[in-house]
């Protein structure tokens, strides 16, 4: 009898299928949301970081990333943990992940902040640079809600979360 | 034994006191749901309330990880005698009830919710160097949230007194005094304060003050207000566990679905 032996390069393939619940077009491991993934014989532990601690769609990426990675034959268990530390920051989402975002209309996070805690995108669909915060808070806590004066679409744009210190 | 177990109540002292206060405001936030002066501002203060229950949250699993009890039961169902939260925090929103007749104050609410998110910012800056690495380690998580919470509540605050309306200003003016007068219980560390500091969990509650008042001065000038204000604690020390009924009303309707069914889950 064959053993399927279990390596971290294949769960992280399995994990580039579960993406944000609202965001189809960015994988979780895009939005730099996975810390680590480690194999133990049969088992598999991912350490991940939240993106923002009140977001009520953590727990159904908890349950995705489990459902996944189960699909593999040789896993037995798996267990998701959320970390308190490092913090997530918005410099960990990946360029494929930026591109996934402008896909689905938002713009990806700006690298800085200007010193009075501005900011500034431009128009994931029309590239314009003439566009308008109407609101920093958006439908969900990560996303932040423009308008674009040339194109005149609304949009949504990630909050850029930089550490304090 | 004997200083390990001070040290022990000193940690859950301060955890549910950071816990509690996060709780209750999240609470008095989200009763502005569909109330608020537009709808973006509806949209802004929910996402704001939303963020702040994940805070509470974040601290009840702390708590739940040193033994002190499941989070949700300690969120829930737990009387308010047993609650560490500063009075001020429970206060109503205003007169009725959010289903029926609200007279919601947005002055207070301008108010109130700018000076605790600038006294919790402050926190978690000394947070940050705190004795017990995992409340240091969500501190710096925490504050990158609240980063945008302050920046709202600052600029209510500073638009409507600004506004050079009258309205706007006596209200806001009267907000302001009614926040004072019990805002020293954010700062309020408890009975177990002198020990939180020997143990390096978080600054004593002059330093925290004095550097919320630094804070805040600026902006008070910038809208000519005077910066010499007495912050008071007259209804009592909610630390302590003293409360009013704003807080047990609260509690009786938050924990409704929780107590119609504890063991179900969500």
């Amino acid at each position: 009898m064959s053993t399927v032996l279990l390596n971290t390069k294949e769960i992280y393939k399995l994990l580039e299928d579960v993406k944000d619940p609202e965001i189809d077009t960015v994988s979780i491991l895009d939005l730099g949301m996975v810390e680590n993934v480690t194999v133990s014989g049969q088992d598999v532990l991912v350490k991940m970081l939240p993106t923002f601690l009140g977001c009520p769609a953590l727990s159904i990426i908890q349950k995705n990333v489990e459902t996944a990675i189960k699909q593999h034959p040789a896993v037995k268990n798996v267990s998701v943990e959320f970390l308190r530390s490092p913090s997530w920051t918005s410099d960990r989402i990946t360029e494929k992940g930026k591109a996934g975002l402008k896909l689905f209309g938002i713009s990806p996070p700006p690298r800085q902040m200007k010193k009075d805690g501005s900011w500034h995108v431009d128009c994931p669909y029309c590239e314009s640079t003439y566009v308008t915060m109407e609101n920093i808070f958006g439908p969900t806590a990560c996303r932040s809600i423009l308008y674009c004066k040339s194109c005149k679409n609304p949009f949504e744009a990630m909050k850029p979360m930089i550490k304090m210190i | 034994m004997g200083n390990d177990s001070l040290k022990d109540i000193a940690i859950k002292e301060l955890l549910l006191h950071l816990a509690d206060d996060d709780f209750i405001h999240s609470y008095r936030g989200a009763e502005w749901l569909g109330l608020a002066p537009h709808i973006e501002e509806d949209v802004a203060s929910s996402s704001i309330a939303q963020d702040t229950m994940g805070h509470a949250a974040i601290y009840y699993k702390l708590l739940e990880e040193i033994g002190v009890g499941n989070a949700d039961q300690l969120a829930h169902d737990r009387p308010a005698k047993e609650r560490r939260n500063a009075i001020i925090l429970e206060v109503v929103n205003g007169p009725g009830y959010y289903m029926k007749d609200p007279e919601y104050d947005w002055a207070f609410a301008v108010v109130r919710n700018y000076f605790y998110t600038q006294a919790k910012a402050i926190k978690l800056q000394s947070l940050h160097t705190s004795s017990y690495e995992p409340l240091a380690e969500v501190a710096q998580k925490v504050q990158m949230e609240l980063y945008y919470h302050l920046m709202h509540w600052k600029m209510w605050f500073v638009q409507l007194l600004g506004s050079g309306h009258e309205e706007a200003v006596s209200r806001m003016k009267a907000a302001i005094e009614k926040t004072l007068q019990d805002f020293a219980g954010v700062f309020s560390l408890g009975q177990y304060g002198e020990e939180m500091v020997e143990l390096g969990l978080i600054e004593g509650e002059a330093d925290l003050q004095k550097k919320w008042i630094e804070a805040v001065s600026p902006i008070f000038e910038s809208v000519g207000l005077a910066t010499t204000f007495e912050i008071r604690m007259a209804k009592g020390d909610g630390r302590n566990g003293k409360h009013t009924e704003d807080l047990e009303k609260a509690l009786e309707t938050l924990s409704e679905v929780y107590a119609s069914d504890k063991a179900a889950s969500w």
